[in-house]
């Protein structure tokens, strides 16, 4: 199952836990999963059907282009970053 | 100078790379340092910028702009101005549409929609000195500055805040009645300066610092500092009587223009045309709109007049720009081994009048070179009364470098290390998790330290009182985002490239030359132009150090299809199948059959349908930027002057396309964090105004200030492009001031924590330091 780092400010809804693994196959999957085991934490991360403005999603190290639907291997780590601009 | 691990360099009289096309390195094209193509235009003065569009009977915008810093909007009276002969139509807030308060990514990052329609024009309170009030379009540039002069404001002054650490303080005034900090989706409970906070950590902080036999902690203060492109912003809009809208602008994303100038005004992207200028510079601070709307506005309200914006440079610098400033806490401990055990980190970046400072990428710049276990970075994203920030060159890496790379220079001074040994022990490599998580793929971060090891800059002895040497390293993403072009080959073999990236730094060469590979031919055949946003897919902006590389790629992919559809094609008139077609050395070849690369071309064109292709890409493979800089300063003990006495930079480059074009990016860079590093800064006094809003007063720095800049390109290719390549603009200026203040410190023994450091807080500190020694002990 991919495994997921928790951002620092959610880990008050994960009991602490830094990484967890859920099960799923797109980011959205695995953030759907996460709410079911740590309710609240998807409305922390989405807003709508999307990632929250100002947050973005790197699995296996590399920025997603497409947000939820950005596709994840059971061996995936998932991490939700600040989205950057350049200058 | 060019370090490549697995290929040998080429190297001209002077040691720099003079490129390695031709074959030499394996690519045709490659590595070569070919004309640009807007050369000629350029140096000749034909190239049209923003102010050269000129229309007939166009009109002249100006801009009322608040002289205080923060005060309630009481009433606005326009009528003298509007009476004015000559004045064809005069807008205020009032002239925009509501729109809702709502954050959307319109290409340039999250934006709440509000706060972009209110620093148009302000709504009912104006929030930082050069605030635009109101607009007016007249039949010349003169009657429209007097027309300004008619308009009546009445304001109700109110305390300005004019730092990050008084904005955050409990009692500080309030910008935004409705501002709330937001903590990663929870939302606070009480008006606040504070926009967002965000955090990253791993590991346990507490036993890092146990584990630690050094520990440093300080603290560093910034001001905000302005891009100084050369060229003002500058826009013509016409809205005409079909409600068409056309906007000729200087710009690095005229698709990002197009969407903001959508939004704010509630107009279908579809009715609105952007055409963007030559560019004058940009450097992030031409991606914001500041006229477009406006002149859109008043073309509509004049009766559908072209109506023509351009501002000075004393509006540039109160109204555009700047990058944040900062307020920066770093605490590093270390080991006796030279190991760092823990890092902690607090830093509040001013957000100007909105929320939107680039805390979130300092953030990630702060430790990003370095392999650590133990961390806590807390940013805030803080709003002040100064404008709104604007993206600067790797946005908030400089002033997050200058306060860790410092430290890191004390550690090492305090652990007896050589700071570039120390650098070889902590440095991150492929692997490696960076600070705010994910894990490096192939970076080439040691390989700079190692080569300015081994550079001789940095062994040669360096002689004479008050000098010293210092070093520093700087990090930054790079962005690959969305870029689409079109290829067109015609009947002589050349190819006309069309792309929507504006050329800031070379790009067309640069995108041409990686077309010219993937199609076999001379960079000189293919002809490249950049166009508007009715004649190409979207593009995201010339931003990020994303050009080169994902546009890049788009070339790439262009000249793979384009050679696709010459075989297919050729197959059909050598009825054979295109499989079977050779394509080496720009020949095509069947059998007995051959033909160049041009006979090719005026074969098909006599034969069917013309040959375009197109392509649209959004790339994943971005490689990250390292750099490594090393300089040499002499300090004057009786003025505090600085003067650079030589300076190298070694950098990641990834694949250098045009070396000479990279060289420039790592020049620009250095120069600019120089500036920054040594005279750059806005002057406010106590009130919020703005004192130094000229070029005369904001000092950038001039040829007579910069030594010459060695640079070594060192290329790890990045496994995510074709060729290799890396964004390259930005990371140049991350490490200079760092590299400045560990160098002054060696020169004269003062630890410098605020930017600039002017003459006068250099005399401050050494006197501080004079007067220490005195007192007894």
């Amino acid at each position: 199952m991919p495994t997921v780092w928790i951002p620092p400010l959610l880990r008050e809804l994960t009991g602490g836990q830094e990484r967890v693994t859920v099960p799923g196959r797109t980011v959205g999957e695995v953030i759907q999963a996460l709410e079911e085991r740590f309710p609240g934490i998807q409305e922390r991360l989405c807003q709508g059907n999307r990632l929250r403005p100002g947050i973005t999603v790197t699995v296996d190290g590399v920025l997603g282009a497409k947000g939820l639907r950005e596709a994840v291997s059971p061996e995936s780590e998932v991490h939700f970053v600040p989205a950057i601009g350049g200058g | 100078m060019s370090v490549d691990p697995q290929r040998d360099p080429v190297k001209g009289q002077n040691g720099q790379n003079v490129g390695q096309g031709g074959g030499k390195n394996g690519y045709r094209v490659i590595g070569s340092r070919p004309l640009r193509p807007d050369g000629t235009d350029k140096v000749t003065g034909r190239a049209r910028f923003g102010a050269d569009i000129r229309l007939p009977d166009t009109l002249y915008g100006k801009i009322l702009r608040s002289p205080h810093a923060h005060a309630r909007i009481r009433a606005i009276d326009t009528s003298r101005a509007q009476a004015l002969p000559g004045v064809k139509a005069v807008v205020t807030a009032a002239d925009l549409p509501s729109v809702e308060s709502k954050i959307q990514d319109l290409g340039e990052g999250a934006i709440n929609l509000r706060y972009l329609s209110d620093n148009l024009l302000a709504h009912s309170k104006v929030l930082y000195h050069g605030h635009p009030i109101a607009a007016v379009a007249a039949t010349s540039p003169h009657i429209a500055e007097e027309a300004l002069a008619l308009i009546q404001v009445e304001y109700e002054l109110l305390p300005p805040v004019l730092d990050a650490r008084s904005a955050m303080a409990e009692d500080a005034p309030i910008l935004h009645e409705d501002l709330r900090t937001d903590e990663m989706g929870v939302r606070g409970d009480r008006p606040t300066n504070v926009a967002s906070h965000l955090r990253h950590q791993r590991g346990d902080l507490e036993a890092g610092f146990a584990a630690a036999d050094v520990i440093v902690e300080r603290e560093f203060f910034t001001s905000p500092v302005h891009q100084g492109y050369i060229e003002p912003q500058a826009a013509t809009a016409l809205y005409n009587a079909d409600g068409q809208i056309t906007i000729w602008t200087t710009t690095q994303g005229p698709f990002s223009v197009r969407e903001q100038v959508a939004q704010v005004l509630q107009i279908p992207i579809g009715r609105i045309r952007v055409i963007p200028t030559e560019i004058g510079g940009g450097f992030g601070g031409k991606i914001n709109v500041y006229l477009e709307p406006v002149a859109v506005l008043l073309s509509r309200k004049a009766g559908h007049h072209p109506v023509k914006m351009v501002m000075n440079r004393d509006e540039v610098l109160k109204a555009t720009g700047p990058t944040s400033g900062s307020y920066i806490r770093v605490k590093m401990g270390a080991n006796k081994e030279g190991k760092i055990t823990a890092a902690q980190v607090f830093m509040a970046y001013e957000a100007g009048a909105y929320p939107g400072s680039p805390v979130g990428a300092g953030a990630g710049v702060i430790l990003a070179p370095y392999r650590l276990e133990n961390l806590q970075i807390d940013g805030y994203d803080v709003v002040v009364n100064k404008p709104r920030a604007a993206a600067y060159r790797a946005p908030g890496g400089t002033n997050a470098a200058f306060a860790s790379e410092t430290v890191i220079d004390e550690l090492c001074e305090k652990l007896g290390m050589d700071p570039l040994e120390f650098r070889l022990i902590n440095g991150a490599k492929e692997g490696d998790r960076r600070a705010d998580g994910p894990v490096y793929a192939r970076i080439g971060y040691l390989e700079t330290v190692k080569a300015i090891q081994a550079h001789p800059h940095y062994t040669a002895p360096l002689e004479g009182k008050h000098r010293g040497r210092g070093v520093a390293s700087g990090f930054w993403f790079n962005w690959g985002g969305r870029s689409s072009a079109t290829a067109s080959l015609n009947a002589d073999g050349s190819v006309s490239l069309v792309e929507g990236s504006p050329d800031i730094g070379g790009t067309r060469a640069s995108i041409a030359m990686q077309l010219a590979e993937s199609l076999g031919i001379p960079y000189e055949q293919v002809k490249p132009q950049v166009t508007d946003t009715d004649s190409v897919a979207y593009n995201d902006v010339t931003g990020g150090s994303r050009t080169t590389f994902a546009t890049g790629l788009a070339a790439y992919e262009l000249g793979q299809k384009l050679k696709a559809e010459m075989l297919r094609r050729l197959a059909d008139l050598w009825e054979t199948e295109p499989e079977a077609i050779h394509y080496e050395d720009g020949v095509f070849s069947h059998g007995e059959e051959r033909l160049g690369f041009q006979e090719a071309a005026a074969k098909i064109h006599e034969t069917g349908e013309p040959v375009m292709v197109s392509t649209t890409v959004y790339p994943k493979g971005v490689g990250p930027g390292f750099a490594t800089h090393v300089v040499d300063v002499e300090v004057d003990p009786e003025t505090g002057k600085v003067t650079i006495l030589r300076y190298t930079a070694a950098q990641d480059v990834g694949k250098a396309i045009h070396p000479s074009y990279v060289e420039g990016q790592i020049h620009g860079g250095v120069a600019q964090g120089i500036g920054w590093g040594l005279n750059e800064e806005y002057v406010y006094d106590q009130e919020g105004h703005l004192l130094n809003a000229s070029f005369l007063d904001y000092r950038i720095p001039t040829a007579l200030d910069l030594p010459m800049i060695d640079t070594v390109l060192v290329e790890a290719p990045n496994p995510g492009h074709p060729y290799g390549v890396r964004g390259v603009g930005e990371v140049p200026i991350v490490p200079p001031a760092a590299a400045l203040a560990n160098a002054i410190y060696r020169a004269v023994g003062v630890r410098m924590n605020v930017l600039p450091m002017s003459p006068a807080r250099i005399l401050e500190a050494i006197w501080a330091k004079e007067a220490q020694a005195k007192e007894p002990v």
